[in-house]
């Protein structure tokens, strides 16, 4: 039970991260709620001994894509209307198929994970293995992620760019 | 309770409240960050069975999904600059005429 308690304590950290996002009024505490979200699933990654995962979520999530965002929410006009009202006409709705969803996915874990055999102990995850197999056997897929990548930057500067070329043959 | 169950039953309440998230918040940056939401909750069940199974494949895939989120990050946000310089507004009720 104690060695769980770490576990408990960034489950509810993430839980209550997740929270905020739907509760805050500006888009920036709404980042700064993920990002406390992310940062407490890469400490539950770390307790589960996927160091690697961890440290990846660190570098790629809050590293790269977080702070991306939180420089597009500075870039953008601080009186938009949306940052008033928070919710959409959508809101009861929304939060009654969420409640919907998450009574059907808990019904069906709870008799799932209940009627299944418990596990033997957890072999350990090592960062060697994980490496060789990570090289050897999925080297292909990447390679493909280095031209997803290039193809999303090109896409990327082709949105911004077609439009700008636009207006400017307009004027 | 073990830590299997906690973490998908967390991975459950994680993906529902980033689906409520994009239903029901107005602005366009906030649905794209509980998007991010839902795929980190994805990523928590697939990271949970694999350090479970200590197979390698999983963090293998776990790690190519991260690389496809940064990629879709990187396609969704100048999408939403775009629409912020032509209706002046993050508001997504604005975008319900989409025209060119």
């Amino acid at each position: 039970m104690t060695e769980l308690l770490p576990l408990y304590g960034f489950s509810a950290a993430a839980l209550a991260g997740a929270v905020a996002m739907l509760i805050a009024r500006h888009p920036m505490r709404v980042a700064l709620a993920l990002i406390a979200t992310m940062l407490s699933l890469a400490g539950i990654y770390a307790l589960l001994g996927v160091h690697v995962i961890a440290i990846f979520q660190v570098l790629i999530y809050v590293g790269a894509i977080m702070v991306f965002m939180v420089f597009v929410i500075m870039l953008l006009d601080a009186r938009d209307p949306s940052y008033l009202q928070r919710y959409s006409r959508l809101l009861a709705p929304g939060v009654l198929l969420g409640a919907l969803l998450a009574s059907g996915l808990g019904h069906t874990l709870a008799h799932r994970l209940a009627a299944a055999a418990p596990s033997a102990a957890p072999a350990d995850f090592h960062l060697q293995p994980f490496s060789a197999e990570f090289l050897r056997a999925y080297w292909l897929q990447f390679e493909l992620t280095s031209v997803l990548l290039i193809a999303a930057v090109v896409a990327a500067i082709a949105v911004l760019r077609g439009r700008a070329g636009r207006e400017g043959r307009d004027e | 309770m073990n830590s299997t169950e906690l973490l998908i039953a967390l991975s459950v309440a994680l993906f529902t409240l980033g689906l409520t998230g994009v239903i029901i918040r107005r602005n366009a940056i906030v649905m794209l960050m509980c998007m991010e939401l839902m795929v980190n909750a994805a990523i928590l069940s697939l990271v949970t069975f694999a350090a479970r199974a200590a197979s390698a494949s999983g963090a293998v895939l776990a790690l190519l999904v991260f690389v496809v989120a940064a990629a879709e990050i990187a396609i969704a946000i100048p999408i939403v600059l775009l629409l912020v310089r032509q209706r002046r507004t993050l508001d997504v009720g604005a975008y319900s005429k989409l025209g060119g």
